[in-house]
């Protein structure tokens, strides 16, 4: 069913047909010309605009607003063996996202107007989902100069999230600096928090079980130590800070005692971190190998918690695909990180809904609409209303299936699921009111009018 | 045993069948014809990628007096050097066919990763992997302390465990492979043991272990001590504000020769001294320490080649492989199947024949 649904201005028309909207009471929705055009009860099949819509059943499917991912990486520019914007972005609508932010950590580094331009029009040209780049806090990550903040966020690419992710901003007066700066175009620093003198080396969670395995330690201190100073400048200077994928329970109290105090802190949590554990390192298995790396129980318990009761604001994938050489060594020779675009919706459902702890409007907030917010991604993670554009998924929560990263779109196979059973499957998804995504195959692309693709001089032309 | 990876998931069984061949083999060493003629045929690499020339002999030792053919692939000047991954390389290998690989490693886990992957379909035996464990010489100490233990009881060691012995491991366990697999290990035999130690060199998270910590060598030593082990400490530790300076380790944590004379006004004449070597004398250990009839340095050597002896042979022509030796041996070999402990009594009495 690809392309004859498809008009070369994306002007298809949808009708969903009895989805569970946000997990709740059974509705239509009409899609038509990228936008929501009307949402109700067994709206008229033969009501003006909706006659030539194409019928999607979605009796038993939940609809959802599209995925926000406020952390992917996506290698391109310059690790195109590993993962490119078109293979990685296949991998977010396969995975229900409809935006997802490009950390900056590419070859070259995204710290210029000018690779921001271009990976915001290697996303364009791609057309899965919306490419959102995000600049470098500082000059090719080396946490010594201020990147030119201000040029990405007047770039064409609006750049309103900034991160060194991969690399903590450890010296605190540059880290005051940025959060004070972003303040004029109203953006936020995303920090990796990781004080790097106490990570020296690390390998793994410094505890019982790298003591036994002889690992180096990455100690939960080394990542509540930054957070607590990080929003100790983000109050004194008032500026809006992101906490990177939290994963240790006492970085959650920090967090919570912050925000009672007003701070304007917002953090993440990765699906990895809300269900592995340090445990799987006792294989050797360089696929458990991450950074942060994988906690205890009691910090995946606590990280739960802390996503349902509003602490942690959202789910980021941190989906960090390797070529296998980087992965099939030594655990000290590999690379930190693992692939999340094609599980997270599986796992939080897993982790999160099919223990109690959350409903499917929880879902659609850490996942869609706070992700938006501090992104400012403004038509992305929009309630399901008539006027509203048509970022929207179709989920069928009663799916189960086996995770093979060897038939993912990701080129990454690093996948610490691999061979577990998952709820949970991404019927279709919406972008702009065009499937990318429908009876859980790739579809085709949204079409950017030709000047959304006009890159200037950095870019790539279509 | 289709490996030997480390000591923590070593079986009282299997150690005591290590064991147990090992003083078979310690009989064979001491006979005019030292070698064995058990592996012929089978090849063995030693795949270094870390220097260490004292457990790759002993290794070669072990394996060549059981007249295995012997590779040794280091890494320094090799392809490893260039660039060729512990993938490619144990593939290259197993493509050569080798039967067992002795790996040592600077990468915790190695040796895991060739055992768990289908890169290579060989024994692995881990002769030391990065700061996990070194499992060969955890046999080695416990074979040496049994030797000891027996003989105090008058009793003979085969079959025999270490209950009651109260083993003492001094030194840097932040960075030990050998005090993790002789903690695993003597947890196993029914030793007790203390880890002794300055805060800074001992893992977060050893208070799981099955030992008890101290920071006090001497109130250690006073309680009572019949395995007094130290570990090697490296000096340039200091530089890393893990102790301030060597002198003061020394004095703290060292075993000096006011210890050497405290055993024998603490009444315990029969305590040992072991080390793993090599020595840092002056630094954990002081000469006269190291040179006392107490010390156990040369014994522990020795029978280390006995301990690898028996851990290639077990592998090699346990119960998971078929016999090396096929002709005469051959109901001796099967028998294996059932009690490869006993079994291997035999086969070697036969071998050892047939070597004239």
């Amino acid at each position: 069913m690809a392309d004859q649904h498809q008009n070369a201005d994306n002007s298809g028309a949808y009708l969903i047909r009895g989805a569970s909207i946000l997990g709740g009471a059974a509705g239509d929705i009409l899609i038509r010309d990228g936008v929501i055009a009307a949402r109700g009860r067994q709206l008229d099949a033969d009501g003006a605009g909706v006659r030539d819509a194409t019928v999607i059943d979605a009796a038993g499917l939940v609809a959802l607003p599209g995925m926000v991912d406020i952390h992917t990486h996506l290698r391109e520019p310059g690790r195109e063996d590993a993962e490119t914007v078109e293979t990685g972005t296949r991998a977010a609508a396969l995975g229900g996202y409809t935006a997802v932010h490009a950390m900056a950590n590419s070859t070259p580094v995204a710290d210029t107007a000018g690779v921001v331009e271009q990976v915001l029009t290697l996303g364009r040209t791609a057309g899965w989902v919306d490419v959102r780049p995000v600049g470098a806090v500082t000059v090719g990550l080396a946490g010594e100069q201020l990147a030119e903040l201000g040029a990405m966020a007047d770039s064409r690419a609006h750049v309103r999230v900034f991160s060194d992710d991969g690399i903590c901003v450890h010296d605190p007066v540059l880290m005051r600096r940025a959060l004070e700066y972003v303040k004029a175009f109203d953006g936020v620093v995303a920090q990796h928090a990781q004080e790097p003198r106490l990570t020296a080396g690390a390998q793994m969670n410094e505890g019982e079980v790298s003591a036994v395995l002889g690992l180096a330690g990455w100690p939960a201190v080394a990542e509540e130590s930054i957070i607590a100073r990080d929003v100790l400048l983000a109050q004194h200077v008032g500026s809006r800070l992101h906490v990177c994928h939290v994963s240790t329970a006492g970085s959650v109290e920090i967090i919570r005692w912050a925000k009672s105090r007003g701070v304007n802190v917002t953090a993440e949590v990765t699906p990895h971190h809300l269900w592995l554990t340090d445990e799987l390192a006792r294989s050797y298995d360089p696929v458990y190998k991450v950074n942060p790396p994988l906690r205890t129980d009691a910090d995946v318990q606590a990280l739960r918690a802390a996503l349902a009761d509003g602490t942690i604001d959202v789910v980021g994938t941190d989906h960090a695909p390797h070529p296998s050489e980087h992965k099939e060594c030594e655990w000290a020779q590999a690379a930190m990180g693992m692939t999340g675009l094609e599980t997270a919706l599986s796992v939080v459902q897993h982790t999160m809904i099919e223990t109690g702890l959350m409903g499917w409007e929880d879902f659609a907030r850490v996942t869609s609409t706070a992700p938006a917010a501090i992104g400012r991604v403004q038509d992305q993670g929009r309630p399901l209303e008539a006027g509203e554009p048509a970022n929207v998924i179709l989920v069928d929560p009663a799916a189960r299936w086996t995770v093979d990263p060897s038939k993912m779109a990701t080129m990454g196979r690093n996948s610490p699921f691999a061979g577990r059973e998952l709820p949970g499957k991404v019927v279709a998804t919406f972008f702009k009111g065009h499937p990318t995504v429908l009876d859980g195959k790739l579809n085709t692309p949204y079409r950017w009018p030709a000047e959304a693709l006009d890159a200037g001089p950095a870019g790539r032309r279509p | 045993m289709r490996h030997l990876l480390s000591t923590e998931d070593l079986s009282l069984h299997n150690a005591i069948r290590i064991l147990d061949t090992a003083e078979e083999m310690a009989a064979v060493g001491e006979r005019e014809v030292k070698k064995l003629p058990a592996l012929r045929g089978r090849t063995v690499v030693n795949l270094f990628f870390e220097d260490s020339t004292r457990t790759r002999i002993s290794f070669e030792a072990a394996a060549k007096r059981l007249s295995a053919d012997v590779i040794n692939f280091a890494a320094k000047g090799s392809s490893v050097s260039k660039g060729e991954s512990l993938k490619d390389t144990a593939q290259t290998l197993a493509a050569m066919g080798a039967d067992a690989v002795v790996i040592r490693h600077w990468a915790s886990g190695a040796p895991h990763r060739l055992a768990a992957t289908d890169w290579i379909d060989a024994a692995v035996i881990n002769a030391g992997d990065g700061t996990h464990e070194h499992p060969t010489q955890a046999l080695l100490d416990a074979f040496t302390m049994r030797r000891h233990w027996s003989k105090l009881a008058g009793t003979p060691s085969a079959g025999a465990d270490l209950k009651g012995m109260r083993v003492a491991i001094a030194g840097d366990v932040l960075h030990s492979r050998v005090a993790r697999s002789n903690v695993w290990l003597l947890r196993t035999l029914g030793a007790e043991v203390t880890l002794v130690a300055p805060p800074t060199l001992l893992p977060i998270g050893v208070e799981k272990w099955p030992c008890a910590v101290s920071f006090d060598l001497d109130e250690t030593l006073a309680q009572g001590v019949d395995a007094m082990m130290m570990l090697r400490v490296q000096g340039e530790r200091m530089n890393a504000s893990f102790f301030p300076t060597t002198r003061e380790y020394s004095r703290r944590w060292g075993f000096d020769d006011n210890r050497l004379r405290a055993l024998d006004s603490l009444g315990l004449k029969d305590t040992i001294i072991m080390h793993p070597g090599p020595m840092n004398r002056g630094l954990e250990i002081s000469a006269a320490a190291a040179d006392s009839p107490r010390s156990t340095v040369l014994a522990q050597v020795r029978n280390g080649v006995s301990v690898r002896m028996a851990a290639l042979y077990l592998l090699l022509s346990g119960e998971n492989r078929e016999p090396a030796v096929a002709p005469v041996s051959a109901p001796a070999s099967a028998s294996a199947a059932a009690s490869a402990a006993h079994a291997a009594i035999p086969n070697l009495t036969y071998s050892h024949q047939e070597s004239h």
